[in-house]
């Protein structure tokens, strides 16, 4: 498998980047914040008030590092991507896989049949850790109804309805899966979260759907064209197909985790007159350190029988989806909790 | 009349498809590319041999980086190193240059043989005799371009033009040569020739 890059979070206010030979400089006035080889780095993530010169922005083009721009809030401005990888060839086949009905509805069955499953399996491992819980229970019994009625679905609006059915499901009982008093979780709301867990559920997806998209394009499929997901002006509607498979599984049990482990405080949020939730600086750099440390653990990849790291996922899965469309594999693949 | 050269072949395609017909339409058509150690030396290598100014002494003389394309056969690419000598006829020796020491196959001849095609059409004549220089050896080996070579490169050369213009990367089967191709990652040999998608989401209903 090909070697895991890192990412740069820039959440320093006032930031400049700059390229030296081949390294990336981060400057804070005149004084210097830190070096990194450029060889090892894959995404540049800013956040606010950072600056890129242009000469580490057209390198970065060539070497295939994806700069993205967002509010210090966190929402996506923007990116920057150097020449475009890939052929039209696998677009256009994925345009006419998205054109057509039976493929559409076959492939976003296995995306929500995954999706469902790993959820599940967040309450089959707490039942396996923490001991038996009638509630619990109820809830993995009601995902796996979910799971063998998708089976058997061949309609996008039922396929639909039941996505929607399990994960009505799943976040009933996540509140259970929190030990740490200072938090709760009752529903899943979003634009805007107006609570610490909701802010950070959008926050982890943001980040992880962008690591799709980055994939997506890495293998020379277009991120905007989906199959669960319909397209939408400015949705990168392949790379939320892609962020299913990896939300209970990964999304979710990393914030439990960060919440659990009592690595973020009530301290680390702040609440807005609007209601509105968000993170304080403090938090995402906390939240980022460990982000890239949990991207470093290795699993064995399910289907590819390979050790790889988390942080891989992504890629693995968009090959695995550009094998299944070049007609490499018969069926696609999607990532499975084992 | 206006030739049209997009579909012409890149000569290097041919030593890719001669070493295996997925790399070349992997490179080709899904124009992925990968570097490892080897691709990297080579492209070192070449960016030492590369460029230079024409030199001239007496009725001997080099070119460096000579563009070369035959319409015949639709092919193109660049020569590393071409040697002139004599005037009339005037003598010209094709030199490629490559990374490792030589190889048991013939790919490296395909590549050398495709070339002396192209300069055979452009100048009108014949050429009998070229050579590859090898990094390791750091010597010429010399090469007869005879007919047997010729109607293999030929051969390749129509096969690796079908199979591009089908626009369909063939299957892979995984050989330990796939262990020195930078594209491992990207071709998934042993993923790809042993498909157990069918099995596997069948799995995933499975409660």
């Amino acid at each position: 498998m090909k070697k895991l890059l890192n990412t740069l979070y820039i959440t320093r206010q006032d930031t400049y980047l700059h390229k030296e030979r081949e390294t990336i400089i981060i400057k804070q006035g005149d004084q210097k914040l830190g070096q990194f080889p450029a060889l090892t780095v894959g995404n540049i993530v800013c956040f606010g008030q950072v600056t890129v010169s242009p000469p580490l922005m057209g390198y970065c083009g060539e070497q295939g590092i994806a700069i993205s721009y967002y509010t210090e809030q966190g929402k996506f401005l923007a990116r920057i991507y150097g020449r475009q990888v890939g052929n039209v060839l696998l677009r256009r086949t994925q345009y006419r896989f998205a054109d057509d009905q039976q493929k559409v509805i076959s492939l976003a069955k296995l995306i929500v049949g995954a999706k469902i499953a790993n959820s599940r399996y967040v309450y089959l491992r707490q039942i396996r850790n923490h001991g038996e819980s009638s509630s619990l229970q109820l809830i993995s019994d009601r995902l796996a109804n979910c799971l063998s009625r998708c089976e058997q679905v061949n309609d996008y609006q039922q396929l639909l309805g039941l996505e929607g059915e399990a994960a009505l499901a799943y976040f009933s009982g996540l509140n259970e899966l929190i030990r740490n008093n200072e938090f709760s979780f009752s529903t899943r709301v979003r634009r805007p979260p107006t609570d610490p867990i909701n802010a950070l559920l959008s926050f982890v997806y943001s980040i992880i759907t962008q690591e799709c998209l980055s994939a997506l394009l890495g293998v020379g499929l277009d991120p905007f064209v989906g199959f669960l997901h319909k397209e939408r002006p400015g949705r990168p509607s392949l790379a939320l197909d892609l962020l299913e498979e990896f939300r209970a599984a990964w999304a979710d049990r990393f914030v439990l985790t960060l919440i659990n482990r009592k690595q973020l405080t009530s301290k680390d949020f702040v609440q807005e007159a609007s209601g509105a939730v968000h993170l304080t600086d403090y938090a995402r750099k906390t939240l980022f350190a460990a982000y890239q440390a949990r991207k470093q653990e290795e699993i064995i990849h399910p289907y590819l029988q390979e050790r790889v790291q988390i942080g891989l996922l992504p890629h693995c899965q968009a090959l695995l989806l550009a094998r299944y469309m070049r007609g490499d594999l018969e069926y696609y693949p999607p990532y499975l909790v084992k | 009349m206006l030739i049209n050269e997009d579909n012409y072949l890149p000569i290097s395609a041919l030593q890719h498809y001669a070493f295996c017909p997925r790399q070349c339409a992997l490179i080709n058509i899904e124009q992925a590319w990968a570097e490892n150690f080897w691709t990297a030396e080579g492209r070192l290598l070449h960016e030492r041999v590369d460029g230079g100014e024409a030199e001239q002494r007496g009725y001997f003389r080099t070119e460096r980086s000579v563009a070369v394309i035959s319409h015949r056969l639709k092919i193109n690419g660049k020569l590393d190193l071409l040697e002139i000598t004599g005037r009339h006829p005037k003598k010209y020796f094709p030199v490629e240059y490559k990374r490792g020491k030589p190889k048991i196959e013939n790919w490296d001849k395909v590549q050398l043989c495709a070339q002396v095609f192209c300069l055979e059409e452009m100048r009108n004549i014949e050429i009998n005799e070229a050579a590859i220089w090898y990094w390791k050896t750091r010597k010429r080996e010399y090469m007869i371009i005879d007919q047997s070579l010729r109607d293999l490169t030929e051969k390749i050369i129509i096969d690796t033009h079908e199979m591009i213009e089908s626009g369909i990367t063939p299957k892979p089967t995984f050989s330990k040569r796939c262990l020195s191709c930078s594209l491992i990652d990207l071709c998934e040999p042993k993923i790809i020739q042993n498909d157990q998608s069918k099995n596997y989401i069948n799995g995933i209903f499975k409660v």
